[in-house]
């Protein structure tokens, strides 16, 4: 669907675009490096009336999440963008935003996280906040980052889902590289996103509610295992939105994404911008003879093991690439797909391969490595790819 | 708010939350930081509130509170809802003058619609008796323990009041629950002013400060009677005024009485009546007396 409305874009503004056609009724956020931009490009369209938000420029990210917590509370469509040390700081308020039911979108500029300070790419902010009950979408490249921002409302407030959202685009890499993308008409947008319907928000003073009380032993555990059914339904409501998304775009998305793989021998499992990197890497690679392939879960929460499990099925090897190293284990996807893999009869040989931490650079030339080695016999289980001991 | 909690016996938390909630005839939403009165009031599956009411954490009251204040004005600019509402932040001194203060402060800054009052029982209640920047000097806590060396708090508490009077926001008030119609006036004007307030009351823990529980409004007037916490308020940050005793110690038809008073009217200074601390009641009567003449001058008296 690549047409003459083809614009360049970088991936921040690009977030930002989505936004301006979604025009969400409030957005609180505190600026931090590789995410301003987003806020940046926002406020002009805040500032020239191109929006109806409220937009809230907080003193910090927690009050930034807080204020969003409670705008959707109240039941305002509600977006922030955060990062790196920003994700941190608000990490006290992730648990209580998913236990709370508020379908919040978050866009989330990949970022290392410190120390040492860097403000580079890598998923160690993400990956810190994978256990808080967000849903989490990540992007490959500009025009996902735009598409992803809009399908993400649809997911987050669907009725029977009814969680916060976080959309995952890589610092710099997706954040500030200009590229061409293809935007849907505001009209179309619009209609798509549709109206926000809240459930119980508190501003139906007729009907007052309260909300986020206190729970005993009696109560905790079970309010905790409907979010467990709310997040195994946004698989299947995921898969419905991308299906009704592809009708107005034209771009089908899958909760794994999969690139010649179907009759690979070795596949590699990899989370964002890397995924682009490592086509080229199994396009050179086939051309030299080798049967590999590579593939992306949209959705690192909810985890689409069926999915994942099918892809690996009958696969000699699979290689999981972490942007994110967990100190004294593997890197922190690897276990899960071991776990997704353990649901075929067979599991293929695993390795893992850290990467790119602190926006390393990480080449073709380097990708082509964590096939290479594996089949020569040269890896370890746990691998740090071109790391300068 | 339902008659309905767990608060203890003699606690005042509940007193000044009905008195400011008869500060307005409007719609209200009421937000809680994280403390004893929260914990007390929102035991699932019960509320005590009969109010739209919304909890998220301990130091972020104010930004818990301005989230829905802007989703109001936000959905009442598009016409999703229509009709006047109010905002009111209750908070503990832990949630205003420690974890609280920088979300209180850019909630301020913002100008949100909202009013932030703070239970001031001057030190970590819920947890069990801590100290906070709220404890006066002399007070024996769980983690400022009256000892052999120690007196108990070194510090004098910080002034948050003048803190949120120096931001300059429409409406700064204290407060104390014996004074109900002086603080019913404060909470209407806090809600009725067009921006921000602040309302600091004092709020004696039985708990906490060591005195019989039928004693908790007694030991409120004797607050303001010894100055040490003075009942007045601060309109668009400069117009100081005093208020019930305050004003009337200010006028000469009061006595204002000795800090000993205070001093001997709690168990969490029992310490002090030891002659080898007459310096830290000879240095909380200074600082009181102190305290008490600038505001008298920031009164224009």
């Amino acid at each position: 669907m690549r047409g003459h409305s083809d614009i360049a874009i970088n991936g921040d503004s690009a977030v930002a675009l989505a936004w301006k056609q979604i025009d969400p009724d409030v957005c609180a956020a505190y600026p931090i490096t590789p995410q301003t931009i987003i806020v940046e490009k926002f406020a002009e369209y805040v500032a020239d009336g191109e929006v109806t938000t409220e937009f809230v420029c907080v003193e910090s990210e927690h009050s930034a999440l807080t204020l969003c917590i409670t705008s959707a509370s109240a039941g305002a469509r509600t977006f922030t963008a955060t990062a790196s040390q920003g994700l941190a700081y608000m990490w006290e308020m992730l648990p209580i935003a998913s236990s709370m039911r508020v379908p919040i979108i978050m866009a989330v500029a990949n970022r290392a996280v410190s120390g040492p300070i860097n403000i580079n790419n890598d998923h160690g902010d993400v990956m810190s906040a994978r256990d808080c009950g967000w849903i989490t979408l990540f992007a490959e490249n500009v025009q996902q980052a735009y598409d992803m921002s809009i399908v993400a409302p649809r997911i987050a407030e669907h009725h029977g889902v009814q969680l916060p959202c976080l959309v995952n685009l890589d610092g710099f890499i997706l954040t500030h590289a200009t590229e061409r993308m293809s935007p849907i008409d505001d009209s179309v947008v619009r209609k798509f996103v549709g109206e926000h319907k809240p459930l119980y928000p508190l501003l139906d003073v007729k009907h007052p509610v309260s909300h986020n009380l206190m729970d005993g032993p009696l109560f905790y555990f079970p309010h905790k295992y409907q979010m467990v059914e709310a997040m195994d339904r946004a698989l299947e409501v995921s898969r419905d939105i991308f299906a009704e998304f592809a009708k107005i775009s034209g771009r089908e998305y899958k909760l794994v994404e999969e690139y010649r793989c179907e009759d690979a021998d070795a596949i590699a499992i990899v989370l964002g911008s890397s995924f682009g990197t490592m086509k080229e890497a199994v396009d050179q690679l086939r051309n030299e003879g080798h049967k590999v392939g590579v593939a992306m879960p949209r959705l690192y929460r909810p985890w689409p093991i069926a999915d994942l499990a099918k892809v690996m099925k009958d696969k000699k090897a699979v290689i999981v690439m972490d942007r994110h190293l967990s100190v004294g284990s593997y890197g922190p996807m690897f276990p899960e797909v071991v776990a997704a893999a353990i649901e075929n009869d067979k599991v293929p040989k695993m390795y893992n391969y850290i990467y790119g931490l602190g926006g390393a650079d990480t080449m073709v030339s380097d990708f082509k490595k964590v096939f290479t080695e594996p089949h020569s016999g040269k890896a370890k289980r746990v691998n740090y790819l071109g790391v300068v001991r | 708010m339902a008659s309905g909690h767990r608060l203890c016996a003699g606690c005042p938390e509940s007193i000044i939350a009905r008195q400011v909630l008869m500060g307005t005839e409007k719609d209200i939403v009421v937000t809680c930081s994280t403390g004893c009165f929260e914990v007390s009031t929102t035991i699932f599956p019960y509320t005590s509130w009969n109010v739209p009411y919304v909890h998220t954490a301990f130091g972020n009251g104010a930004a818990t509170c301005a989230g829905v204040e802007t989703a109001y004005q936000a959905l009442k600019r598009k016409g999703k809802i229509n009709g006047e509402m109010r905002f009111v932040n209750f908070a503990g001194d832990g949630g205003t003058y420690d974890i609280g203060l920088q979300a209180l402060s850019g909630a301020m800054e913002r100008g949100h619609k909202m009013a932030f009052v703070c239970l001031n029982n001057e030190a970590y209640m819920n947890t069990g008796i801590q100290r906070s920047s709220a404890t006066g000097m002399g007070a024996s806590t769980t983690t400022s323990w009256a000892g052999k060396v120690s007196p108990g708090k070194k510090e004098f508490p910080k002034d948050m009041t003048q803190i949120m009077a120096a931001h300059g926001i429409p409406y700064v008030a204290q407060a104390g629950p014996h004074a109900w119609k002086d603080l019913v006036s404060k909470a209407s004007k806090a809600f009725e002013c067009d921006g921000p307030s602040f309302i600091n009351a004092i709020a004696p823990c039985p708990r906490g400060w060591r005195f019989p529980s039928d004693q908790t409004i007694a030991i409120s007037r004797l607050a303001a009677e010894t100055c040490i916490w003075p009942l007045y308020e601060v309109v668009n940050g400069t117009d100081y005024s005093l208020s019930a005793e305050s004003q009337r110690i200010a006028d000469g038809k009061a006595e204002k009485k000795p800090i000993t008073e205070w001093i001997d009217s709690q168990g969490r200074f029992k310490h002090l009546k030891d002659p080898k601390w007459a310096s830290v009641v000879e240095s909380i009567q200074a600082e009181t007396d102190r305290k008490w003449k600038s505001l008298l001058r920031l009164c224009g008296l």
